[in-house]
C-alpha cells in the first residue's frame, strides 16, 4: 500500500493528516472528559474506565481503550446528559435517527450540522450548485437532521431551500405491513408536492432527493428540462448500479452527488466521478478529523481489513458536541484507500451489514 | 464466469448489481445474475404502450405459428445464454444446479412447456372458449350470428414468478399469441427457463421488445406488480394477501390442494392409493398442484399407513440420478426450518407423523443429505383434529395431511381454500355439493390425479378474462 501512496504522491497528505487526526483526537478527548466542558454521560461513564482518557488517550489508536460506544445509550432521556457543559447554555437542537420503530436514538446537536454540511458546500462546484440558486428538499424531514442541515446548505450558498413533508417513519410501517398499494399512493403525494413546488419556482436549480424518490421524480418530468443542474443524493442505500443509472439514465448531464449522511458521524461525500474510467462503485470518504470510518473484521471488531476486502464500518465521531468511539455501525463495505482530496481510509459499496439483512427494512423511501 | 443479463425490452444488460447462482451440492458459482432496480423498470414500463401496438400489428395467426417455433427451439436447439449459448442439456443441469430439481424432473417439467407451445390454438380455445381469434386482431368481429368485441386491459402483463418449478411458466404463455407483451420478474435461483422461454421466442421470429426480464428484489418485484397495467403474482400466503383485492393482481398462492375421498369411495381407498400417492409426490411435491391433504370420511387410519408406506420407501438421490423423485433444498436452512416446524406442530395433540414409524430405524430422520445435497423426505400425518394446523399446511416436498371427517358435509365445510381437489364419489347429492362448494377452484370429478393438467382450463382466474373484457360494440352499416 505505501509504494501505491509513494507513486501517487499521497503519503505525505495521508501522514499530515493521519498526525492532525491523532492531535484532533486529544483535544476532543480532553474536551469531553475535562468536567468544566465534557456532557454529564461520558463524565459518568469515565468513573467506570480504569484508565484516564486525558492522560491516556494519545492518538487515534487509544480510542481502542474506550468500550465500543452502543446507540443504545441514546435511546430515550434525558436527553440533556449528552449536551457538553460548555455549551449547556446555548439553543440546542435533538435529531433522531433514520426511519427505524421503537424508542428513537437522540443526538443533541448545537452546531455541527451546520459545520459538516457547510464544510462539503465548500466544495461544491459553482457551475451545476450555483450559488444564490434554491434548493428543493425532497427527503425525510421531522425530527431528522437532514431537513435542517439541507436548508443550512442552501443557505450557506446563498439559496432558499424549499421543503416537502416526508415521514420515513411511516413508510417503514407501511412496508412491513406489505401494504404496497398504500407506499405508492403515499410515494405519488409526495412528489406531486415537489413537483408542484419544482414548476411554481424556477430559481431552482439544485435537489436533495433519495435514490427512490429521485427516480419516480424523473418518472414524472425530465429534470434537465426544468433546469436543474445539480442533485445532492442520498438517504438510503445506493448501490453502483444505481448510479450508473442515475447518471446514463435518469439524470444525463446533471451533477449526481452521492453523499452518505447519518445523524451520529455527519456527512461523507463521495469519490469525485471520473468520467474517463466511468468507474460507477460509490466509495465515502468521512469528514476527517471530526469523524473516521474503519472498515473491520465482523468477528474481530479490531482488526481492520485490507484494502480491498470486506467488512463491518466502525464510525468513530469527534466533534465537541459529540463523542462517540468505534461504534459497530449496521453497515458493511470494502475499505478504500486515500485518495488526493481525501487522505484517509473510506468505504465503497457500502451496505446494510449482511448478517442483519433478513431483519430490517432499508432504503425505502 | 456465466453473466446472465437483464432482458430491457428485449435487449441484453449487464447490471452492476449482481447475485452469485450457486450450486446447490457444492456452493460453487455457476452464474452473476444481474439484478434490476425498481426504476429502471418504471422506467422501461413507459415504452410499453408502444411495444404492445408492436406486437398488436402481428396477426394472431402468425403468433400461434411463432408459439409453434418457439416449442421445437426451446426444446432441442442451441440458444443464447448471456454471451455464450445454452444446449438444452445445459439448460437442465443449470436449472438442476441452482434449483435443485432433477434432470430427469426437469426433462419432464421441459415437455409441459413444449406441449403447451405447441398446443397454444386449442389451450387459446379453452381459454376464449371459442372465440375466433381474428377478432383480437381486428378489435371487433362476428361470430355465430353475435357481434363481438373485446377491450384489452393493459400494454402488459407483468409475472412475478417462483422458483419451484418450470411447468409453472406454461400459465404465463398464452400472453404472448394474446398480443399481450410480458414483463417477467423471475425467482433468482431459477431464471434459467424464463430466460431460455424467451430466447426461443425470439429466435422464431417474435419482436424482442415483447418479452421483458428483470431478475430484482422485493422491490423491483412491486414495481412490476403496481405498474404493469395486469400482473400475475406467485408467492406465499402472506406476500400473496397483501394484494388480494386489487383487480389489477391475479394471485397464485399456495394450493393447498386435496384428494376427497367420500362414502363408498373412501371403503373402496386402496383402488385410489397409486392416485392418492401420485397427487402427493409428483414433481417431487414442489407444485401448488401436489396435493398436501387427503381428506375422506372413512378409513383414515388405513389409508395414512398405506400412503406412508409407499412414501417412505421414495429415496433421496443424486440430481442427475435418472430415478430421483425428490428436489434438493436450494437452501438448507430452509428444509431445516421446514423440518423443525412440522416437528414443533407435531406436539400440538392431535396429529402423528405416520411416516417416522415407516422409515426405519437407519433412515428416521426426515433431513437428510445425499451428494451434498440436503433432502426432505416425504412425509405423511395423520390429522385426528381436521382444525389441526398442519392439516392446512403445505410445503415444497411430498407432504400430506389425512384427515377423517364424520361427513361429506363435514368434509367440504372444512376443507379450506383448494386450489385441485380430485374428488372422488359415486352419490349425485355429494357431488352436487362438491360442484357447489366455494372453496374449491379447479375440480377434477373422478380418478384424475391433482397435477394432472388441463391447459385449456382456467387456472386460479381465466388469463384471457384477466388481458381483456368484452364490451358492448356496434358499427354503423358503411
Amino acid at each position: 500500500m505505501s509504494d501505491v501512496l509513494a507513486e501517487s504522491g499521497l503519503e505525505a497528505k495521508v501522514a499530515a493528516a493521519r498526525a492532525r487526526l491523532d492531535e484532533h483526537v486529544r483535544r476532543i478527548v480532553a474536551w469531553h472528559f475535562d468536567p468544566r466542558t465534557g456532557c454529564p454521560f461520558w463524565l459518568e461513564k469515565a468513573e467506570e474506565f480504569d484508565f484516564d482518557p486525558r492522560r491516556d488517550v494519545r492518538g487515534f489508536d487509544d480510542l481502542k481503550l474506550f468500550p465500543h460506544f452502543e446507540d443504545e445509550w441514546l435511546r430515550g432521556g434525558p436527553v440533556r446528559r449528552w449536551v457538553p457543559k460548555a455549551f449547556a447554555d446555548r439553543p440546542i437542537y435533538v435529531f433522531e435517527t433514520g426511519g427505524s420503530t421503537g424508542i428513537p436514538k437522540s443526538r443533541i446537536n448545537v452546531r455541527d450540522f451546520e459545520i459538516d454540511y457547510e464544510q462539503l458546500a465548500d466544495q461544491l462546484s459553482d457551475a451545476t450548485f450555483p450559488r444564490g440558486s434554491d434548493w428543493l428538499m425532497l427527503g425525510p424531514t421531522g425530527p431528522r437532521r437532514l431537513r435542517l442541515a439541507i436548508e443550512h446548505l442552501a443557505q450557506y450558498r446563498g439559496g432558499i431551500a424549499f421543503h416537502v413533508d416526508l415521514d420515513p417513519r411511516w413508510v417503514t410501517k407501511l412496508v412491513k405491513a406489505q401494504r404496497w398499494q398504500e407506499l405508492e399512493a403515499y410515494k405519488e403525494h409526495t412528489i406531486d408536492q415537489g413537483l408542484k413546488i419544482l414548476r411554481a419556482h424556477e430559481s431552482i436549480r439544485c435537489i436533495f432527493t433519495t435514490p427512490k424518490l429521485l427516480e419516480a421524480l424523473c418518472d414524472k418530468v425530465s429534470l434537465p428540462r426544468l433546469g436543474i443542474t445539480g442533485i445532492f443524493c442520498g438517504g438510503t442505500e445506493m448501490n453502483a448500479e444505481f448510479h450508473r443509472f442515475a447518471r446514463e439514465e435518469l439524470v444525463p448531464g446533471i451533477d449526481f452527488l452521492p453523499v452518505y449522511g447519518n445523524t451520529l458521524m455527519g456527512l461523507a461525500p463521495s469519490k469525485p466521478f471520473d468520467e474517463k474510467s466511468r468507474d460507477y462503485t460509490i466509495t465515502y470518504y468521512p469528514p476527517s478529523p471530526r469523524a473516521v470510518f474503519e472498515i473491520v473484521d465482523p468477528d474481530d471488531l479490531d482488526r481492520v481489513v485490507g484494502y480491498g476486502e470486506t467488512g463491518r464500518v466502525l464510525l468513530t465521531t469527534l466533534t465537541e458536541e459529540f463523542f462517540m468511539p468505534r461504534f459497530a455501525e449496521r453497515d458493511e463495505g470494502e475499505r478504500a484507500a486515500p485518495i488526493e482530496p481525501y487522505p484517509w481510509d473510506g468505504v465503497s459499496n457500502l451496505r446494510l451489514f449482511s448478517r442483519f439483512k433478513k431483519s430490517v427494512a432499508v432504503g425505502v423511501y | 464466469m456465466l453473466r446472465i443479463p437483464l432482458l430491457r425490452a428485449g435487449e441484453p444488460y449487464f447490471s452492476l448489481n449482481v447475485e452469485t447462482l450457486r450450486d446447490v451440492r457444492t456452493g460453487e458459482p455457476v452464474a452473476e445474475l444481474s439484478l434490476a432496480g425498481a426504476g429502471m423498470i418504471a422506467r422501461d414500463l413507459r415504452r410499453m404502450a408502444e411495444i404492445r401496438r408492436r406486437l398488436d400489428a402481428v396477426p394472431v395467426r402468425e403468433l400461434l405459428a411463432i408459439c409453434g417455433r418457439a416449442a421445437r427451439l426451446f426444446a432441442g436447439e442451441t440458444l443464447p445464454l448471456g454471451e455464450g449459448e445454452q444446449t438444452p442439456e445445459a439448460y437442465l443441469a443449470q436449472l438442476a444446479a441452482t434449483s435443485g430439481m432433477p434432470i430427469a424432473m426437469g426433462r419432464a417439467n421441459m415437455a409441459k412447456i413444449v406441449h403447451n407451445l405447441e398446443n397454444m390454438e386449442a389451450i387459446l380455445g379453452g381459454l376464449t372458449r371459442g372465440l375466433d381469434l381474428r377478432v383480437l386482431d381486428r378489435g371487433y368481429g362476428e361470430q355465430d350470428g353475435r357481434r363481438l368485441s373485446y377491450l384489452r386491459q393493459a400494454d402488459s402483463l407483468g409475472a412475478v414468478l417462483p422458483n419451484n418449478s418450470p411447468g409453472v411458466h406454461a400459465l404465463w404463455l398464452p400472453a404472448i399469441p394474446l398480443k399481450t407483451p410480458l414483463v417477467l420478474k423471475p425467482g433468482t435461483m431459477e431464471p434459467w427457463t424464463p430466460y431460455r422461454i424467451a430466447q426461443a421466442f425470439y429466435a422464431a421470429g417474435l419482436p424482442r421488445g415483447a418479452i421483458s426480464l428483470y431478475p430484482a428484489d422485493h422491490a423491483g418485484a412491486t414495481e412490476v406488480l403496481l405498474r404493469t397495467g395486469r400482473a400475475m403474482f406467485f408467492g406465499d400466503a402472506r406476500t400473496v394477501e397483501s394484494w388480494r383485492g386489487s383487480g389489477k393482481v391475479q394471485l397464485h398462492g399456495p394450493g393447498w390442494s386435496k384428494v376427497l375421498l367420500f362414502d363408498r369411495r373412501a371403503e373402496g381407498w386402496r383402488d385410489h392409493l397409486e392416485l392418492m400417492v401420485g397427487s402427493i409426490a409428483k414433481n417431487g411435491g414442489r407444485s401448488c398442484i401436489n396435493a398436501s391433504g387427503i381428506w375422506t370420511t372413512g378409513h383414515g387410519d388405513a389409508i395414512a399407513e398405506a400412503v406412508a408406506e409407499r412414501l417412505a420407501a421414495i429415496e433421496p438421490r443424486p440430481l442427475d440420478d435418472p430415478r430421483a423423485e425428490l428436489c434438493a433444498f436450494p437452501d438448507p436452512a430452509v428444509a431445516r426450518a421446514i423440518s423443525a416446524m412440522i416437528d414443533d406442530q407435531l406436539q400440538i395433540p392431535g396429529a402423528e407423523d405416520v411416516t417416522a414409524r415407516r422409515r426405519g430405524a437407519a433412515r428416521r430422520r426426515r433431513l437428510v443429505e445425499v451428494d451434498g445435497c440436503t433432502f426432505l423426505r416425504p412425509t405423511v400425518v395423520r390429522c385426528h383434529d381436521p382444525g389441526h394446523p398442519l392439516a392446512a399446511s403445505e410445503f415444497v416436498f411430498p407432504f400430506a395431511a389425512v384427515v377423517e371427517v364424520a361427513s361429506a358435509d363435514e368434509l367440504l365445510e372444512r376443507i379450506g381454500p383448494t386450489l385441485v381437489a380430485t374428488a372422488l364419489t359415486d352419490d349425485d347429492e355429494t357431488r352436487y355439493k362438491i360442484l357447489t362448494c366455494p372453496r374449491i377452484d379447479r375440480l377434477n370429478l373422478g380418478t384424475i390425479p391433482t397435477y394432472q393438467i388441463s391447459w385449456d382450463q382456467p387456472h386460479e382466474g381465466n388469463l384471457f378474462d384477466h388481458l381483456y373484457q368484452q364490451r358492448a360494440f356496434q358499427i354503423a352499416a358503411a
